[in-house]
């Protein structure tokens, strides 16, 4: 069984009469009862990220009585967020999302102790960060950091509870357990940047995290307790549009470098691994680039060209910059041909990435003068016409 | 052989919808076939040797193919071959 550190139950601290009436529904429970809810308060958990995942996970974790709640996140709670993560509030935009989880989960249960950390995960901090906790739960949003939860739960024995999300869908597993696969067994390489696009980008149902940061909760907490079969070497899959939950069996690869040959004895660079930044031709920087009060000035100039916008149709309906033609990146090699490569060529998208990709495109088919709009339609809202949406 | 190949939503949309009907005696005839029939769809299967990536699991029914041969699993009459993309959100 692949139980977090599992205190003696004469080690237990008592529980007051406060604690015994708040969790009278698990104690009454047999798998639970009084020693596994003391098991609950003598425990620690790090969740990494307090975003889609971390929000439901902090609720449902607080609210259980585990004693102890590392919370890492450096970012700010932004209005964007509030359509899923659900431990921030209204007045809480503009809060780093650390402090304003926390007082969410004090509220929920005074006698949960939480511990923050302002941060990045990185190479440097996450062994110290992890190192005291029992299990860490991973609701970041980005591969990098689950490649770095992942190898640095297997260094140091720590059950990684996987959860991960995108549209309609999503994944959930126990990894790096002793006999378990891990991450890596899974995905031995990331994809390249740019290929999956972010829920920022592509979206993702508000309710998702909440079904997926529930289960990553009930996984966590049978690990605690030591209950039934957690989902060790099976990746449940969610599907939320035909509501649907599929297990899959998951091994443990005998040539992982991670949990199987343990060559990777150390914390790597992940921004390298997973390519962030060190690719010229994902690099959006490498093409010419043009910005919001430029474009500005070329349209009041009356200069003749052509303003190409990349989103999808849905996009277009939501916000749209005078004057330019729908053309979705999905359709856009069979339409070069509607294009003029004797004309000034601007491409925009919603932040960029997607027009980028427009653009090495449209240079790869001969057209010489094409610029990217820099930070897309988002940017053109901030610096040039904020009756533009931003979405 | 008769199969099934699944797809997620977000790649549902270079095909016809989620379920592709296919045939082919191996896991990589029948993602050949599905390639050559959806060219948008191709590149996000395979490499562009016909290789599978790391970051595209292949369940056939509920196995990894990875431990079964990769793209040379065989594969019989009424399987299904599932699609599971690597994503990240959170």
């Amino acid at each position: 069984m692949a139980t977090a550190t599992a205190p003696l139950a004469t080690q237990l601290e008592e529980l007051s009469s406060d604690e015994i009436l708040r969790y009278s529904r698990h104690l009454i429970l047999p798998e639970v009862a009084l020693e596994g809810q003391q098991r609950l308060k003598a425990s620690r958990v790090l969740l990494i990220g307090a975003g889609g995942l971390g929000s439901p996970l902090a609720l449902y974790l607080a609210a259980a009585g585990i004693g102890t709640i590392g919370l890492v996140d450096f970012d700010v709670v932004d209005v964007t967020n509030l359509q899923r993560q659900i431990v921030h509030g209204s007045k809480d935009v503009g809060r780093p999302k650390l402090e304003s989880a926390r007082d969410r989960v004090r509220d929920m249960n005074p006698h949960v102790h939480v511990e923050g950390y302002e941060t990045r995960l990185t190479s440097e901090n996450a062994l110290e960060i992890m190192r005291d906790y029992d299990v860490v739960i991973d609701g970041t949003d980005n591969f990098a950091t689950r490649y770095l939860t992942n190898d640095a739960c297997v260094i140091l024995g720590k059950p990684n509870v996987y959860g991960s999300i995108y549209r309609f869908e999503g994944q959930s597993s126990v990894f790096a357990t002793q006999e378990g696969p891990c991450y890596r067994c899974l995905y031995p390489e990331p994809p390249p940047p740019g290929l999956v696009p972010s829920c920022a980008e592509g979206g993702v149902l508000g309710v998702l995290p909440g079904l997926v940061g529930t289960i990553q909760a009930t996984e966590g907490i049978k690990l605690l307790l030591g209950i039934g079969e957690p989902l060790i070497g099976r990746l449940l899959l969610i599907d939320a549009l035909s509501m649907q939950f599929r297990t899959m069996r998951l091994r443990k690869n005998p040539t992982c470098p991670a949990c199987g040959t343990h060559e990777i004895r150390e914390l790597i660079d992940y921004d390298q691994f997973c390519g962030v930044g060190g690719d010229p031709e994902q690099d959006p920087h490498g093409i010419p680039e043009m910005t919001p009060a430029e474009l500005a000035v070329k349209q009041q100039r009356g200069d003749d060209f052509d303003l190409i916008d990349v989103r999808e149709p849905h996009e277009w309906a939501i916000a749209r910059i005078p004057g330019a033609r729908l053309v979705p990146l999905g359709a856009f090699t069979e339409s070069l041909s509607s294009l003029d490569s004797a004309r000034d060529i601007v491409v925009h998208c919603k932040m960029g990435g997607r027009s980028a990709k427009a653009v090495r495109q449209l240079q790869a088919a001969g057209f010489k003068r094409v610029w990217n709009l820099a930070g897309g339609i988002l940017r053109w809202s901030d610096e040039v016409d904020p009756r533009i949406p931003k979405y | 052989m008769a199969v099934t190949l699944f797809l997620p939503t977000v790649l549902a949309k270079l095909a016809d919808g989620r379920a592709i009907e296919s045939t082919g005696s191996t896991v990589g005839a029948v993602v050949a076939d599905v390639a050559a029939r959806y060219p948008n769809l191709a590149p996000r299967l395979r490499d562009e040797a016909g290789q599978p990536y790391p970051f595209v699991t292949f369940y056939l029914n509920d196995e990894d193919i990875r431990f079964n041969g990769g793209f040379e699993a065989p594969v019989t009459d009424g399987d299904e071959l599932t699609v599971v993309p690597a994503i990240a959100g959170g």
